[in-house]
């Protein structure tokens, strides 16, 4: 499904992944740790496209295309989507009208007919209950005044909305309680399926009790320097990443 | 400008012919006026425009404008249909249109005034004689001197005390001429004790070809416990300059909302002196611009707190494209009595071009403690943050500066309380994001 090769990206100057190589199927659930500042937001960033990230070398495929060659909207419209670290607050962008435009661009791309309000209320009802999203915060502002709990529920809430081929979840479990890491868990678990991949970014293993990965990868210095399955993650919250080093 | 000393002893005998001694009374007082200013002009106030030059843009006409003979109903069709006018006025070139009312406001009762200045003056001489011009001699500068010096005609609304007009008056002002035209207009607005109404003023020019420049004074008396609501929209032409000066003074009590909102200009000036002038009087003046190619604006208000406990919310938004100028200054004065104020100015500003100019000069003046105010000022591009995160889930960059944008008036809208009116601005503020503003 996913295939980087020898990726090189830099931002405002400073150099951030350093040849990174990756392949993920479909089915595939990956977890990818790693110390502050080793490349995974980055790595996330680079794959929807954020025009702040510059590509200097290397290749990134998406079920055979050329994935560097397309707008952020039109990857979204292949199938990625990212979970945001700090999903942005948008003041004055209903969540309604904010999904309906998204959802009906969609659907347009496919050359399908966009949803009359009824059906698309329906989906909305229907997903909600995934990740047990009140009703009320489908009428506010995208983000705004959402708890950090609220704010993370609403990504998973839009990753089922437009049930992608590759989920990327940037540290989603963090700033989560107990029990909102567990409704987020489940949801993701829900959507998981043969036919889509997940790449969890995260610097713990509490999340991946709930997420089994099959493969467990370690970002260090913009590279992965070594992959393994749960074990790793375990190995690594005993003794950390100074082992790593050496 | 001296030329127009010239041309109005030239005209006095036609000006005057044409309207009520009342109004031809104020005359010669605005004339001295009109001259003492010429030479101790003060522009600062303002940041951009020199609005002196303008005047001489267009050609005054007095006697050939009132000969024009037309049926409002019939040329001018108005796109807010389903406003629920209690009664609509035509204003063209300043003359405040007579015409056959329609059969449904011929059923309803008249107890209040909207209306011609001169009739106005003919029917209700002791009020037009407190209220007429005692602001705009008092508070006024060139412009308003100039304005009463040539006025004749113009519109009234005046709500008697303990009248409540509860459906929107609509007053469609125009402006049409085959060749360039300089034209005066005049608003009063009078509302008694415990008066409540709502207007729209909706500002056309309808002929593309020629220029046409204007001079507008908006008197407006809030009486003990009075509410009104004043709604403008400037959708005039782009050769269209409009200068226009507001003075409002509010008593005990008294609310006034007011929303301006310029779509379609050349050159603009609104110019507000708001006097809350005794307790608890409240004032809530809200701008919204949005300009494209080299369309100017300038944004002035001044709020002076005289009296304790009164509160003031200014809300100016701008969204500026291309090579467009947009400029606000505001000022709020607390006086050294009016404690427990709350007053509260902001304006932000979007620029969607490395060309388009925004500048913004907002102050404060306190002079007393116990008060709650706050002023501030953004201007910037879009959040490219925010822009990123909706592309991310599919939304084209396009449709994400056109949903970002509608957000970030969305608050001005929302407070305007007349539903359809809000609706008819929603759809044009809609169209001019999409770049196919037409007739409104």
């Amino acid at each position: 499904m996913l295939i980087i090769k020898n990726l090189h990206t830099s931002v405002n100057g400073k150099k951030v992944l350093n040849g990174l190589d990756l392949q993920i199927h479909a089915g595939e659930v990956h977890a990818i740790m790693g110390p502050n500042g080793s490349g995974k937001s980055t790595l996330s960033a680079v794959l929807v496209g954020n025009p702040a990230y510059k590509i200097t070398e290397g290749e990134i495929f998406f079920e055979g295309q050329n994935l560097l060659s397309f707008l952020p909207e039109e990857r979204s419209y292949l199938g990625i989507f990212l979970s945001f670290q700090y999903p942005i607050e948008l003041p004055g962008v209903s969540m309604v009208n904010f999904m309906r435009t998204a959802i009906n661009e969609h659907r347009r791309y496919k050359g399908e007919k966009p949803l009359t309000s009824v059906d698309f209320l329906k989906k909305i009802k229907k997903t909600q209950s995934i990740v047990q999203l009140g009703e009320d915060l489908i009428n506010r502002s995208v983000n705004e005044g959402f708890s950090g709990g609220e704010k993370k529920r609403n990504e998973i809430f839009q990753m089922a909305m437009f049930s992608p081929k590759l989920s990327i979840l940037d540290e989603t479990d963090s700033g989560l309680d107990i029990d909102a890491l567990r409704i987020v868990a489940d949801g993701i678990n829900k959507l998981k399926s043969t036919n889509n991949a997940i790449i969890i970014i995260t610097h713990y293993k509490r999340l991946l009790d709930y997420i089994c990965p099959d493969l467990v990868h370690i970002l260090y210095n913009g590279r992965i320097i070594k992959t393994g399955d749960l074990s790793l993650a375990l190995e690594l919250e005993k003794k950390g990443y100074d082992w790593l080093k050496l | 400008m001296k030329r127009y000393i010239d041309l109005f002893r030239e005209k006095k005998i036609i000006i005057d012919r044409f309207c009520n001694p009342l109004l031809n009374f104020f005359r010669k007082k605005a004339f001295e006026n009109f001259q003492k200013f010429l030479f101790c002009y003060n522009s600062k106030d303002y940041n951009n425009t020199h609005i002196t030059a303008f005047l001489g843009i267009g050609k005054m006409e007095f006697e050939e404008l009132l000969k024009v003979k037309i049926d409002p109903h019939i040329v001018f069709c108005c796109g807010i249909p389903y406003l629920n006018s209690y009664i609509q006025h035509f204003v063209l070139n300043g003359y405040c249109l007579s015409y056959k009312i329609k059969k449904y406001e011929q059923k309803k009762s008249f107890n209040f005034f909207s209306g011609s200045l001169n009739k106005f003056a003919e029917q209700y001489p002791n009020v037009f004689l407190k209220y007429y011009n005692k602001q705009s001699d008092f508070k006024g500068d060139i412009l308003s001197a100039f304005n009463t010096m040539f006025i004749q005609d113009g519109y009234v609304l005046y709500i008697p005390k303990n009248v409540i007009v509860e459906d929107p008056i609509q007053l469609n002002s125009m402006i049409s001429w085959n060749v360039n035209l300089l034209v005066n207009k005049r608003i009063l607005i009078i509302l008694e004790e415990r008066a409540q109404a709502k207007l729209f003023v909706c500002d056309h020019t309808i002929n593309n070809e020629s220029f046409f420049s204007f001079v507008q004074v908006v008197e407006i008396y809030l009486e003990k416990q009075a509410v009104f609501d004043f709604y403008e929209l400037e959708k005039n032409t782009k050769k269209t300059i409009r200068l226009t000066q507001s003075f409002v003074s509010q008593m005990d009590g008294s609310k006034l909302t007011t929303s301006t909102i310029t779509l379609n200009n050349f050159i603009t000036q609104n110019k507000y002196i708001v006097d809350l002038n005794s307790e608890c009087a409240e004032s809530n003046i809200h701008g919204l611009t949005i300009i494209d190619e080299k369309q100017k604006i300038d944004n002035f208000v001044v709020i002076n707190h005289n009296a304790p406990k009164c509160s003031s919310n200014s809300i100016h938004k701008y969204v500026l494209d291309d090579e467009s100028v947009g400029s606000f200054s505001g000022k709020i004065t607390v006086a050294n009595n009016a404690c427990k104020t709350k007053a509260y100015q902001s304006n932000r500003n979007i620029l969607s071009s490395d060309t388009c100019q925004m500048y913004s000069n907002p102050q404060l003046e306190i002079n007393v403690d116990n008060v709650d105010c706050s002023h501030g000022a953004s201007t910037g591009y879009l959040d490219e943050l925010a822009l990123f995160y909706m592309r991310s889930r599919g939304i084209p960059n396009n449709d994400a500066n056109y949903l970002l944008k509608l957000a970030f008036i969305s608050d001005i809208l929302k407070e305007i309380k007349m539903k359809e009116l809000k609706n008819q601005l929603q759809l044009l503020v809609n169209k001019y994001f999409k770049k196919k503003l037409t007739k409104c």
